[in-house]
């Protein structure tokens, strides 16, 4: 008996080896687009409703990018809205979903959740075969998968406002919905796809103590050589790119006849999607002053080298300035946020569901749409803002609860002194001056998170989406990057080669001089040494 | 179960099974995609713009500096303090060792983090001297592996051929010039390919230490991140190549320093 154990277990051993290496060898063999077909197949069933009717929901979302609960008690949020809410987040947003999914619609799933890092780490792990029927990427990244048909369609019960639990599109705010409708790809609007999660704009945080407000206004403060090894740039080629093009078209961007002009948004948009030869190439010049006139090219140091003063300004999203802005009050280190006068570029990731993923099961497309509207719910909105500290897209619509936490944070003590009223209908309402939504907060937070969070009209008459550019001038915008990263051999000066040769001749003389002074001579030698050798050795025996 | 018989050879089973999932197979899928395009036909394109692309040259050239500065100064600091520890008869030599070891303890970020601290408070500002900065970092990183087989190799130096060469003669520096590091040239010489190599690929430290320009490792990053896998699997590859020549070269100098102690016998 022990023994039959045995050698079934060997077998099974022998058998599983040699299924790991069948596959292995199959995916090595095959070309990604067909390691996706074959991978495709086994993931429409494993999407079926299984026999307990439980459906499997598998997300992919940012790191740190949603509430995961474990709040302490004096965290609890007590909101001045209507209804007197408070809020805590107790369980994991992931958790709290799996349970009223059940209890409102009686059927039970089971979420696989896990994270990327980047976009292009998201879309990697996607071609190498990982299946997931919900992400969350940023709009060029959906843009991107739009284009290639890779989405599945939102339902459209989706859209319907009459039902209750359609807590997305009862909420979105008028200024986002009219974005996602406009922005089209390939003749497709945005909206047909995705729903908005987080958004901002990208700017520049700056220490106020060192740098003026107007200079963290322009573009240009980020190749200024007067604050040479003072900035940090993003280390990622569609920032950077922006804010080169800020700065090549400075002049016409802030000229008062471009500014008052009806079409204003339009003509920077036009501006700033440029990617014809001439535009490239000096962005490319523009990016290799900035590059030798940067701190760094960073994706997530520059948060901390802000915060530890290392640098005095930052170019930055709005979400991480945001953060920025609150761990340095914590060391009451007062930082600010600008957005540049030229132009601003809008940011938003969304979920979106993946056509390979959801395989046509409606059962899990329904969870997904809902996972959507779970996390547009107003109170789960402000406990995602909460843990996340970025903007989220959802107004809230009948509920006030999201303006009552923004007050919360913003608002200022009954008893201050020096306040403003901020106006944030605009967001709210789509009406700037709406005397329902604005907030009485401290002066300096018109340049701080509030302005970050909830930027007023003039920022937002100039903030334009940054289209997904086709393949070819993609690539040609990446080959520029990898021109100003690389190291330039035509940067040399002639006293450069020279020098380089002659510490090269230097080496290669002291080198051979050394082997033929001090090197043993070999190999005649050597057969005398071992006769002379074995001869002492006679002579001693 | 009776016609199972346990042999010795069955042990390397798992290393084998290891060694085709994660390195045969991935070295094949490496293969095929540097010398296919886009759409899965067969190129040579990828290799070509190896060689004329300007940048792919500049890098190279700017990671072999790089890398050749980093071995310098490891060389330069790891020979006399290997000989001192292995030579000169040190009472807590094992310890000296251990201390010198022990960084390797800590993970690499951790440490080259605490270093851009120091650094900072010496320069001041970091971005100013990136490639100085990037070789002390490397430096820092790399020399325990520069240590470990120089003192291994000065180690075992056999004693009496120093002195049967004081007795005929040689003065302290001869003997050093003619004997002793003749003689240690193994351990010189897996101490460079040990690194060589890595300084010419780990961007990671480039990175951490603000060096905007771009290395072997981090151009081939670059290309994976804008999904052009078949140019950084050609880059990949034409780099796994040159690692392939300098072992080589490297490995059959070190076949003639085994006959080199022959030939002092």
């Amino acid at each position: 008996m022990a023994e039959e154990s045995k050698k079934d277990r060997r077998s099974g051993v022998l058998r599983a080896g040699a299924l790991l290496c069948a596959a292995a060898l199959l995916t090595a063999m095959l070309s990604p687009a067909s390691v996706r077909a074959v991978q495709a197949a086994p993931a429409g069933n494993a999407g079926k409703v299984s026999g307990d009717g439980k459906v499997t929901l598998r997300i992919a979302n940012w790191e740190e990018y949603i509430d995961e609960g474990d709040w302490d008690e004096e965290e609890i949020i007590e909101l001045d809205d209507r209804e007197g809410t408070s809020i805590l987040g107790e369980n994991s947003m992931v958790e709290d979903f799996e349970q009223w999914y059940f209890d409102t619609y009686g059927v039970e799933v089971e979420v696989e959740y896990s994270t990327f890092g980047t976009n292009e780490d998201l879309y990697n792990q996607m071609t190498l075969g990982n299946e997931f029927d919900l992400v969350c990427p940023s709009e060029y990244m959906f843009m991107k998968l739009i284009a290639e048909d890779r989405l599945q369609p939102l339902s459209e019960a989706f859209f319907d406002r009459e039902v209750e639990e359609n807590y997305y599109v009862r909420g979105v705010s008028d200024y986002i919905r009219n974005i996602f409708d406009t922005n089209t790809i390939n003749g497709q609007p945005w909206s047909k796809y995705a729903a908005g999660y987080m958004w901002g704009t990208t700017g520049i945080v700056y220490n106020p103590d060192e740098i003026t407000k107007e200079e963290a206004s322009r573009w240009a403060l980020l190749a200024d050589p007067e604050y040479r090894g003072q900035v940090t740039i993003k280390d990622n080629v569609r920032d950077s790119y922006f804010a080169a093009l800020g700065i090549l078209f400075e002049e016409e961007l802030t000229d008062p006849d471009f500014i008052r002009s009806d079409d204003r948004l339009e003509r920077i948009a036009e501006l700033m999607n440029r990617t014809d030869d001439a535009t490239v190439e000096e962005a490319e010049d523009i990016l290799k002053d900035m590059k030798t006139n940067a701190y760094s090219f960073e994706s997530d140091s520059g948060k901390a080298d802000m915060v530890t003063g290392k640098v005095l300004a930052n170019y930055q999203w709005s979400g991480d300035a945001v953060y920025t802005l609150d761990q340095a009050e914590i060391d009451d280190y007062y930082l600010a946020y600008a957005v540049p006068e030229e132009c601003t570029n809008v940011w938003f990731d969304g979920w979106v569901m993946l056509k390979d993923g959801i395989a046509g099961d409606a059962a899990k497309q329904q969870a997904a749409e809902a996972f959507m509207n779970f996390v547009s719910r107003p109170d789960n909105v402000v406990r995602n803002m909460y843990y996340i500290g970025y903007t989220s897209v959802i107004a809230g619509g009948d509920s006030d609860i999201i303006f009552a936490y923004a007050d919360w944070c913003y608002g200022a003590e009954d008893d201050a002194e020096d306040t403003i009223d901020y106006p944030t209908g605009t967001f709210f309402t789509g009406d700037a001056a709406d005397p329902d939504y604005i907030i009485t907060a401290e002066s300096d937070q018109a340049d701080r998170q509030l302005y970050a969070q909830y930027p007023p009209q003039e920022v937002l008459d100039r903030a334009v989406v940054m289209q997904y550019f086709d393949q070819e001038n993609n690539q040609k915008i990446n080959q520029m990057w990898v021109n100003v990263r690389c190291f330039d051999l035509s940067s040399l000066s002639a006293s450069d080669w020279v020098l380089v040769v002659a510490v090269l001749a230097v080496i290669l003389t002291a080198v051979i001089l050394f082997m033929k002074r001090f090197w043993p001579k070999k190999m005649i030698r050597r057969k005398d040494h071992r006769k002379e050798h074995e001869n002492r050795k006679n002579i001693r025996g | 179960m009776s016609n199972f018989r346990f042999s010795r050879k069955q042990l390397c089973i798992p290393y084998a099974l290891f060694l085709i999932c994660f390195v045969v197979l991935p070295l094949a899928v490496v293969v095929y995609y540097a010398f296919t395009d886009g759409s899965g036909s067969f190129t040579l394109g990828n290799l070509i713009s190896f060689f004329t692309n300007g940048n792919t040259i500049g890098t190279l050239c700017y990671s072999i500096v790089t890398a050749a500065a980093v071995t310098a100064v490891c060389l330069l600091i790891a020979y006399p303090t290997a000989y001192v520890l292995a030579r000169s008869g040190l009472k807590r030599g094992p310890v000296l060792l251990m201390l010198f070891i022990l960084p390797m303890w800590i993970n690499f970020t951790l440490r080259i983090t605490a270093l851009k601290e120091v650094l900072t408070v010496i320069e001041g500002n970091l971005s100013l001297h990136p490639f100085l900065n990037t070789v002390i970092a490397m430096t820092y990183d790399f020399l325990p592996f520069m240590i470990l087989p120089l003192y291994t190799t000065l180690l075992e130096l056999d004693e009496n051929l120093l002195e049967a060469a004081r007795d005929l003669g040689a003065g302290e520096t001869e003997v050093f010039l003619r004997v002793t590091l003749p003689l240690s040239m193994p351990g010189v010489v897996s101490g460079i390919t040990m690194t060589f190599l890595p300084a010419m690929t780990n961007y990671v430290i480039l990175d951490m230490m603000y060096n905007s320009t771009y290395i072997m490792g981090s151009l081939i990053g670059s290309y994976f991140n804008i999904y052009d896998w078949n140019n950084g699997s050609m880059i990949s590859l034409i780099l796994f190549g040159l690692i392939c020549l300098v072992s080589w070269i490297t490995g059959r100098n070190s076949e003639n320093d085994a006959e080199n102690r022959g030939a002092v016998l």
